[in-house]
């Protein structure tokens, strides 16, 4: 059984259109793990102990295991509490949980490091302790660790190939339901691929840009 | 929490801990040989060996993990590869994680000094021996903790054997959850093996770190 390239055309829309559920999800992740990033790492750093320590042991678990298993955990974990998401819900929830995590870890770090002097200036010109995190040490923090954060979002678009485990329609899912009709799984997922590493330069590319504007704001 | 469940079903989570362990081990040499090969190959004096390592780097870091899994598995029969779950996703995910380890490997050799290889090469020293007696040694050292978070992502990557039915943890827990309906149990059970590998592994490779650190 030879390659075949030419069954691909017809099913260009079906591709596609999983394309979009791909992008979708990754930017729907993304921006959960941007914003849970910095809410987490706030958490973990300022909160009381009755919250650091239980962020900090579910830090651990969602650092320490497969996300595959993690998307399970939540996807049937949600069911048995009698919350049936949609597949692209919980998708979009296990991914954005996973990498705040991350994102989590790189906001401390950065936090930790923005200059003393910072914040006692700012308490010192009248700012209140929350006023201060909000307007003058996250903005800083969050800007120095936007390059890693980059690198996690790139690994977040090529995971989100793992969603279509949980049945999302993603553009692995997409692929599959091609292959299950034409039985040639070589030609459809080399086209897969092929589709996600043309979406991956088009993130890099968009990292670079908003890169490139931060530093020239500084 | 069902911990009659978990006393009961434990065993079959061992043993699939063993799969892992395996896979992880082979996926680890394969990976270290890629990477050697790949940052030899990127960092050659031939044009087109430098195209090559480029390529393989941006490829297999380009695209997804579980695509190349799926591609090895269900495509290779096509093209005349016929290879078990097993044999497929240790090569899959070997050659996937070689492609990270290649620029880890790359990054240490490039970050000795450059006055190094120049004194060396004034000392009359081959290009080869410079690299083996004089760089290599130094950089060995510095990639030891890179290579350790390329390992632990590789610990966690052998997950993605599991859509090709590799009875290893994940499929195992999957497997569970689909016939108990204890989703947190069984994610639980095979998180903190997980973990367990992860944090012995993390211990042998902070060792080896302090042993190779030149004091």
């Amino acid at each position: 059984m030879g390659l075949d390239f030419s069954v691909v055309p017809s099913y260009f829309g079906v591709l596609l259109l999983g394309a979009g559920w791909t992008i979708a999800i990754t930017i729907g992740a993304g921006l959960l793990s941007f914003f849970g990033g910095i809410v987490f790492a706030v958490a973990a750093l300022y909160g009381h102990w009755t919250i650091r320590l239980p962020m900090r042991l579910f830090g651990w678990l969602f650092m320490g295991t497969p996300l595959l298993l993690q998307l399970f955990l939540i996807y049937f974990g949600l069911i048995q509490v009698g919350i049936d998401l949609p597949a692209f819900v919980a998708g979009v929830i296990g991914l954005g949980l996973h990498f705040a995590v991350y994102n989590s870890e790189l906001i401390q770090a950065s936090i930790l490091a923005v200059d003393k002097g910072q914040y006692e200036g700012a308490r010192t010109l009248g700012l209140s302790r929350g006023q201060t995190l909000r307007r003058i040490v996250i903005p800083q923090a969050v800007q120095a660790v936007i390059p890693p954060m980059g690198n996690n979002m790139i690994a977040l678009l090529k995971d989100s190939a793992l969603v279509s485990v949980i049945g999302v329609m993603e553009l692995t899912l997409a692929s599959q339901q091609a292959i299950s009709r034409t039985y040639r799984p070589f030609e459809f997922y080399l086209t897969a691929a092929a589709i996600y590493y043309v979406i991956n330069l088009g993130l890099e590319a968009a990292l670079r840009r908003i890169e490139r504007r931060i530093q020239a704001s500084r | 929490m069902d911990i009659d469940l978990i006393l009961r079903v434990y065993p079959f989570f061992l043993e699939a801990a063993l799969v892992t362990l395996e896979l992880a081990l082979l996926t680890t040499i394969l990976g270290l040989t890629c990477g050697s090969l790949g940052a030899a190959a990127r960092m050659s004096r031939s044009r087109i060996l430098r195209l090559i390592g480029a390529t393989y780097v941006s490829i297999f870091r380009g695209t997804p993990a579980l695509i190349q899994v799926f591609i090895l598995y269900f495509g290779g029969p096509q093209v005349g590869i016929q290879l078990d779950s097993f044999a497929a996703g240790t090569i899959a995910l070997g050659v996937n994680i070689g492609a990270y380890m290649t620029e880890t490997i790359r990054g240490a050799i490039q970050s000795v000094d450059k006055g190094q290889t120049e004194a060396a090469r004034t000392l009359g020293m081959s290009r080869w021996e410079t690299m083996r007696k004089v760089v290599l040694p130094q950089a060995m050292r510095m990639m030891i903790r890179p290579l350790g978070v390329n390992i632990n992502a590789l610990i966690k990557g052998t997950a993605l054997v599991a859509p090709i039915s590799v009875i290893e943890l994940t499929y195992t827990a999957q497997r569970f959850i689909g016939s108990t309906y204890k989703p947190f149990e069984m994610f639980l059970l095979a998180g903190l093996i997980y973990m367990a590998i992860i944090y012995v592994t993390g211990q042998g490779i902070a060792w080896l770190d302090r042993k190779a650190r030149i004091t």
